[in-house]
């Protein structure tokens, strides 16, 4: 939205693609007209600053608002393609924003396990809650307005258990200090929950959801599988930090980066240009940096495929958020035990149902040295998602070695998809037809 | 016995080489299938083969394939004796397809005319109105890079994978060994199995193997049930397969797989070993396949992919020993038909270093046929 | 404003603008799809669109993302079995 209302002020054309049907994206979910509850204002934190981008954006004669249309590739020059067509441009900015990373553990896979984020959406978009009794669990600064939006919605969030020791912060003071808003804003998160009797834990994760055909409860434990407890639920909420969804980037050959969590970026230079002259990135295709940095690099984006110098205070207002960032990156890194919890059944791909039993086998007694090769000998990650759940997962395992960390190349494997979502046949077809 | 390559045909070699009794070392820079065996269908097709050396080679390796099945390898890589449909859309391709057939049963291979009216028996999701067809029951297909990662354990070679191939150690014009970035590997025989790089190997050598690339995309649907029994394509891709030009080719052959998607590929364009994606090859490789299934336009295309076959300018594998080295040989071009005709290339290789009797006649395949200046193929 | 639908045919209330994945999960009901291969039951992941582990059949349309679809009045909303075209 930012990108798109700052280059129609400098007097572009713009299509403003989505696949949704309302101007937000995740960060500013919302419900529907005529969905309410008492609570809701609650949800979000700085509804003013989307209700003030939505007005730049619906008010400008020069923005078409094209809602529902999923982009599943970029031809160069460019061509965007649709699920309802191509559409010609001469620039394309991606702000294609994110989606959860989730690793494998024994029970994951039951229903009532949900993502964080997409605990959050049901919560957002609809006024729904995942369950009565919900856990929050993972790593990230995504946690605490999960379990605060839960707790305030009416759930019963009997913990929040970040994997992650968080006295690591203090060894970067100058990132913090520079970013005192964002660095509240999460003691505030927490302050909410301590209220409402929330107990928080750091330094504990899921090894194990149990259930027959619904979750029934949790068992939280250390990393190295010590201290087991188990909570009885009927929700989980749980994330392991946010990647990039960089396809359309990645198809059109777009350079990239990998960053210290293991997530792999879009390469973009001062002016947010990737590597492809005409197509810019921004927020979180460029690296996780928040809704807040979001904001400024589109505006910035805005500005460069306009030909504008984006002056002022944007960019050192973009390189302070990118450094917070950065330091939010160090201190919640996936934890490497999650491995150790796993058992030959538990599922690591959910939609071809591989069990990491048949990984091993791949990597152990078929020679699969790398995750391309693992996912051809037992489809992890050839199902409906197209491993946008289990990459990273399967980037791991492709690991013989539990010690060492998955390859770049596989990492970024784990992020390219050629399509960038399913595509109808006769959508392929109709390209066809052009050349006739 | 140092294989190099542990795709599809040097998982073959090394199995068959090993069951003659040597012990066989089989060394890839990448990983199992990393190559053209990761990336194609798994044709094992006899009815796109004109009467030849190659289309022997195919009938050999028909057996093979069903032998292996027999010893219990099938289900591993998802052997499916399915057979194959080809389809005329007009009366003249049914014309040329009937002559087609007629040479090809002259030379052993089983095929039945499919009329009309009888074509929905076999494929009741077929459109209507094609002209008609030929069943081919040999035709069959396999999990390629489940096939050659299986084939490979059965053979019970040690696997040196992340290991490249940096030279080759010869004296008095007899190859020694390998030398690696991982070290030196005695050999008194190398296979060259590199497929896509087995030009640069032979290079080591001295020797010339002019293996060129020529890409293809396969698109690769939603799961869905059973609808589509067979291998099935329209006649063009006979002309497709034996064709020289560079331009993109397409005639889709559509299939079901046992894991639920169905397979359409796939396109044949000569462009060096270049990724770009093409959407105009999807574009006429989903035509294709909607022209011959229509309820395919209302399926999802959940992703698809490249790759690229090592092919030789006669369009045949070099099979054999090098002309230049003693105990080297190369077994390599098989352009798309690579797992089709591994086991039956493995039993060559096997029998050539052995120094017995073939089962098929080596000499079409002998790589001598590119040591001496050959008239190039056309420029284009 | 509610919108009446049904889950495998019982009848069911919804608030307009709500998906069918949260139509169903404020319903009571947690899973509306079975595997492929294992025949295991599956409801909400991800909750964006992005996982596909909510696919379910809405008016004999098959793989429809729960998650995405938001409930219309009158639709026939059924558990799906594997590919959903079975």
């Amino acid at each position: 939205m930012a990108a798109a209302a700052t280059a129609a002020e400098q007097g572009l054309r713009v299509a403003l693609i989505d696949s949704g049907r309302q101007l937000g994206g995740q960060y500013f979910r919302h419900p529907a007209p005529g969905l309410n509850a008492p609570w809701i204002a609650h949800l979000h934190h700085g509804w003013s600053r989307f209700e003030r981008l939505a007005t730049r954006v619906e008010t400008s004669h020069r923005i078409a608002v094209l809602f529902e249309r999923q982009v599943w590739a970029i031809e160069p020059g460019f061509n965007v393609l649709t699920d309802r067509g191509p559409i010609a441009a001469r620039n394309v900015i991606l702000a294609t924003g994110s989606y959860e990373r989730v690793v494998p553990f024994p029970g994951w896979d039951l229903p009532g396990v949900f993502t964080a984020g997409g605990a959050q959406a049901l919560l957002k978009g609809n006024l729904v809650l995942p369950g009565r009794r919900v856990v929050v669990a993972g790593t990230g600064p995504l946690l605490l307005p999960v379990a605060a939006g839960l707790s305030v919605a009416g759930a019963n969030v009997l913990g929040l258990f970040e994997a992650n020791r968080v006295r690591g912060y203090a060894k970067h003071p100058v990132p913090l200090l520079k970013n005192p808003a964002k660095f509240l804003e999460g003691v505030d998160f927490a302050r909410q929950l301590l209220r409402a009797r929330v107990p928080l834990r750091s330094g504990r994760m899921v090894v194990e959801a149990q259930g027959t055909d619904n979750l029934e409860a949790v068992v939280i434990a250390h990393s190295d599988g010590s201290n087991r407890r188990r909570i009885e639920c009927d929700a989980l909420a749980i994330g392991y930090g946010l990647a990039p969804q960089i396809d359309l980037g990645l198809t059109l050959g777009c350079e990239n980066k990998l960053l210290s969590d293991g997530t792999v970026a879009l390469r973009v230079d001062r002016s947010q240009r990737t590597s492809i002259r005409g197509c810019y990135a921004v927020g979180e295709t460029a690296g996780i940096a928040g809704v807040e940095c979001s904001l400024v690099e589109g505006e910035i984006a805005g500005l460069a495929v306009a030909g504008a110098s984006p002056g002022g205070p944007l960019t050192p207002r973009r390189d302070r958020l990118r450094g917070f960032a950065d330091v939010l990156r160090t201190q919640h890194p996936v934890p490497a035990a999650w491995r150790d919890h796993l058992t030959p059944d538990t599922l690591i791909c959910r939609c071809e149902e591989v069990p990491a039993r048949a990984v091993a086998e791949a990597v152990e007694d078929l020679g699969a040295t790398d995750a391309r090769t693992v996912k051809l000998l037992t489809r992890a990650g050839m199902g409906w998602c197209q491993g946008r759940v289990c990459g990273y997962a399967v980037a791991c395992l492709a690991r013989r070695d539990p010690a060492e960390p998955a390859s770049a190349a596989d990492l970024l494997a784990a992020a390219k998809r050629p399509l960038a979502r399913p595509v109808r046949l006769s959508v392929l077809t109709e390209l066809d037809q052009r050349n006739k | 016995m140092v294989v190099i390559g542990a795709g599809m045909v040097g998982a073959a070699c090394a199995y068959y080489l090993a069951r003659a009794g040597l012990s066989v070392t089989v060394v890839d820079r990448g990983s199992v299938s990393g190559g053209t065996s990761g990336a194609g269908e798994g044709n094992l097709l006899l009815s796109d083969k004109e009467r030849g050396p190659e289309l022997d080679l195919a009938l050999r390796s028909h057996q093979l394939w069903r032998d292996l099945n027999d010893e219990g390898l099938g289900p591993d890589f998802e052997y499916e004796a399915k057979g194959g449909l080809v389809v005329a859309f007009a009366e003249t391709d049914f014309a040329a397809l009937q002559t087609f057939a007629a040479t090809q049963r002259d030379a052993g291979v089983v095929t039945e005319e499919v009329t009309a009216d009888r074509l929905s028996e076999f494929e009741p999701h077929l459109a209507p109105g094609l002209a008609g067809g030929f069943w081919y029951p040999q035709d069959a297909q396999v999990m390629p890079a489940l096939a050659a990662a299986r084939l490979l354990r059965a053979s019970g070679a040690e696997v040196r994978l992340g290991t490249a191939v940096t030279g080759l150690q010869f004296s008095d014009g007899t190859v020694r060994g390998v030398r690696t970035t991982l070290g030196e590997i005695p050999a008194q025989h190398v296979v060259n199995a590199a497929g896509l790089w087995s030009g640069e190997i032979a290079e080591l050598a001295g020797s010339t193997l002019p293996t060129q690339p020529r890409r293809g995309f396969v698109l690769v649907t939603e799961p869905l049930p059973p609808l589509i029994r067979h291998k099935v394509y329209s006649a063009a891709y006979v002309s497709d397969v034996s064709s020289s030009d560079a331009a993109l080719q397409s005639s889709a052959v559509v299939e079901g797989t046992p894991s639920g998607p169905v397979l359409i590929g796939a396109s044949r364009e000569r462009v060096g070993l270049d990724r770009t994606p093409s959407y105009d090859a999807l574009g006429r490789l989903a035509a294709q396949a909607a022209e011959l299934f229509p309820f395919l336009e209302r399926v999802d295309v959940q992703r698809y992919y490249c790759g690229f076959r090592p092919y030789l300018p006669d369009h045949l594998p070099a099979i054999g020993p090098d002309p230049r080295l003693s105990g080297f040989f190369h077994a390599s071009g098989h352009e798309g038909a690579g797992i089709g005709l591994a086991p039956a290339t493995g039993e060559l290789i096997a029998a050539l270093v052995a120094g017995e009797k073939t089962a098929v006649d080596a000499e079409p395949f002998n790589p001598a046929r590119f040591a001496s200046p050959q008239p190039q193929e056309e420029q284009r | 404003m509610s919108v009446q639908f049904t889950f495998d045919g019982r009848p069911l209330t919804a608030e307009s603008g709500q998906t069918v994945g949260a139509a169903l999960l404020a319903a009571g009901v947690q899973s509306w799809r079975t595997t492929r291969f294992g025949g295991r039951p599956r409801g909400l992941f991800c909750g964006i669109g992005v996982c596909f582990d909510c696919l379910v059949t809405v008016n004999g349309e098959p793989n429809v993302r729960a998650c995405l679809t938001p409930i219309a009045d009158g639709d026939a909303v059924t558990t799906q079995a594997g590919d959903g075209r079975g």
